[in-house]
């Protein structure tokens, strides 16, 4: 079938199976590979990307759900796509050691962004509430608390295309 | 994992998805959410040939004041369930329960009637619906029908939904400010409960303690009766064997059954200003 889905700004149209899962789309037909998958079964949350401005897991969605959506992927946050400056919960991430081995880095990132456009100023409670279905399984979540912090200090982190000034 | 090879329908109107239901027959399912659905479809439980997607039917979502009920449509997921000011000011016990569900990206794509159709018991809305003493609207091709939340379960993953009929919404009576009471006894993040209670204007609902919501009835009667909490809470697990499994024994269930409902209970009663 014929999906016209916009990827991180550009508007694409694919021919795809009914069947394929929307983590693939993205990783195999629109060859963007930050978007992880960890469990395949909706509990990791290394495949959260946004979808019409939502946190979902995309490997429980499929493309043919997407069509005539918008997604974003970790690739497609703030401007270092273009030349810009890296969108303001990268830039915590970096800044407070956010991450390990990164493989759950990307859904996270997707994750707090998507929590920070819901609810701008969160507390410590609701950050760990918020980012209840993201594992990671080396951090100890003790610095992704702190980066998700420090990014809803910037008062545009819940915008995908929020850079931090240069 | 991937899904075997099927067809993929996008409905536009609830009159559409009849007629595509007509159509394909016992081959196609419903695609809400895709939350219960696609997992099963994933690891092979189910195998449909069509999918008949009911997520972008303008007319199914949305939630609304109805005289005393407020009425939810099938597709409201349960992120909007969960932050809808209608629903929390006058059934926060609703509200409640749907932010109880898994995590947050499962609740921006699940929905209300997808749950209930799935029918599992251990399930966060299937229990709320039958303590709020909800009743389900079912649209089929010679119109609509209700059926009151504790008649529509009829077992594990069975409901009272004829094959060619859907969901169309959900009624709740809307009760302000009478106390409510919710309780989801789990062991690891973004879980189903291995026991659960919600409790409102003197009904209970218990998840995962059978194959559909449970009433506590010895305790139900107890509280009309005008005995304390603790002595009816006592009485929750009387009559009701749910199976043991890896999460828990039957004794252990009935023990949270017991427990929980009291907790559930008090602050229901703490919560009352009706
Ligand atoms: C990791 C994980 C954790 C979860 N944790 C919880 C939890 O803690 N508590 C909880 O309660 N749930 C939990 N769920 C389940 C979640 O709530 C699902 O969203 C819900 O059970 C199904 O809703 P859906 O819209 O996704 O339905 P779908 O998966 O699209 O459909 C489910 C079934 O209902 C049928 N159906 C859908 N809509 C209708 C309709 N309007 N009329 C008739 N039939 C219909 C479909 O054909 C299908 O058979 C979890 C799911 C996952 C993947
Ligand atoms: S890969 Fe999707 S949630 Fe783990
Ligand atoms: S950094 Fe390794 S899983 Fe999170």
């Amino acid at each position: 079938m014929q999906v016209q889905i916009t990827v991180n700004k550009k508007p694409r149209t694919d021919e795809v199976e009914p069947r394929q899962l929307l983590v693939h789309y993205l990783r195999d037909t629109a060859g963007l590979k930050a978007t992880n998958v960890g469990c395949d079964t909706t509990s990791c949350g290394a495949c959260t990307v946004l979808l019409d401005g939502v946190s979902v897991k995309s490997c429980t969605v499929l493309t043919a759900q997407a069509d005539g959506g918008t997604v974003v992927t970790v690739e497609g946050l703030g401007g270092t796509a273009d030349g810009g400056q890296m969108h303001p919960v990268q830039s915590a991430f970096r800044e407070e050691h956010g991450l390990q081995c990164g493989f759950c880095t990307p859904g996270m990132v997707m994750a707090s962004v998507g929590l920070l456009s819901e609810n701008p100023n969160p507390t410590e409670h609701e950050v760990r509430e918020g980012l209840e279905g993201n594992y990671c399984r080396c951090t100890g979540y003790h610095n992704i608390l702190r980066a998700v912090l420090l990014a809803a200090q910037s008062p545009d982190a819940g915008k995908p295309e929020a850079q931090v000034s240069a | 994992m991937i899904p075997a090879p099927f067809d993929y329908v996008r409905a536009t109107s609830a009159e559409h998805i009849l007629e595509l239901m007509a159509q394909h027959g016992d081959e196609a399912k419903l695609l809400a959410g895709g939350h219960s659905l696609l997992p099963m479809m994933k690891v092979r439980l189910a195998s449909p040939t069509v999918l008949i997607d009911i997520a972008s039917v303008p007319e199914l979502s949305y939630v609304k004041v109805d005289g005393d009920d407020l009425v939810i449509g099938a597709t409201t997921s349960h992120a909007t369930v969960a932050n809808s000011d209608l629903i929390q000011a006058d059934a926060p016990l609703l509200s409640y329960a749907a932010a109880q569900i898994g995590d947050p990206q499962i609740r921006h794509r699940g929905t209300i009637g997808g749950s209930l159709a799935h029918s599992d018991p251990a399930a966060d809305l299937p229990m709320t619906l039958v303590a709020l003493d909800g009743t389900f609207e079912l649209l089929g091709p010679s119109g609509t029908r209700s059926v009151k939340a504790e008649d529509f379960f009829i077992g594990y993953f069975e409901t009272a939904l004829e094959h060619d009929e859907i969901i169309s919404a959900v009624r709740v009576p809307r009760r302000p400010g009478v106390g409510w009471g919710y309780e989801k006894f789990t062991r690891r993040a973004n879980d189903w409960a291995i026991v659960g209670i919600a409790t409102v204007a003197g009904r209970v609902a218990m998840a995962n303690m059978g194959s559909i919501p449970a009433r506590p009835v010895a305790t139900e009667q107890a509280l009309a009766g005008g005995q304390g909490i603790a002595e009816a809470a006592a009485l929750a697990a009387d009559g009701i064997e749910p199976a043991g499994d890896m999460h828990a024994t039957t004794a252990y269930r009935q023990h949270l059954a017991r427990v929980l409902t009291r907790r559930a209970l008090e602050t229901a009663a703490s919560r009352n200003q009706a």
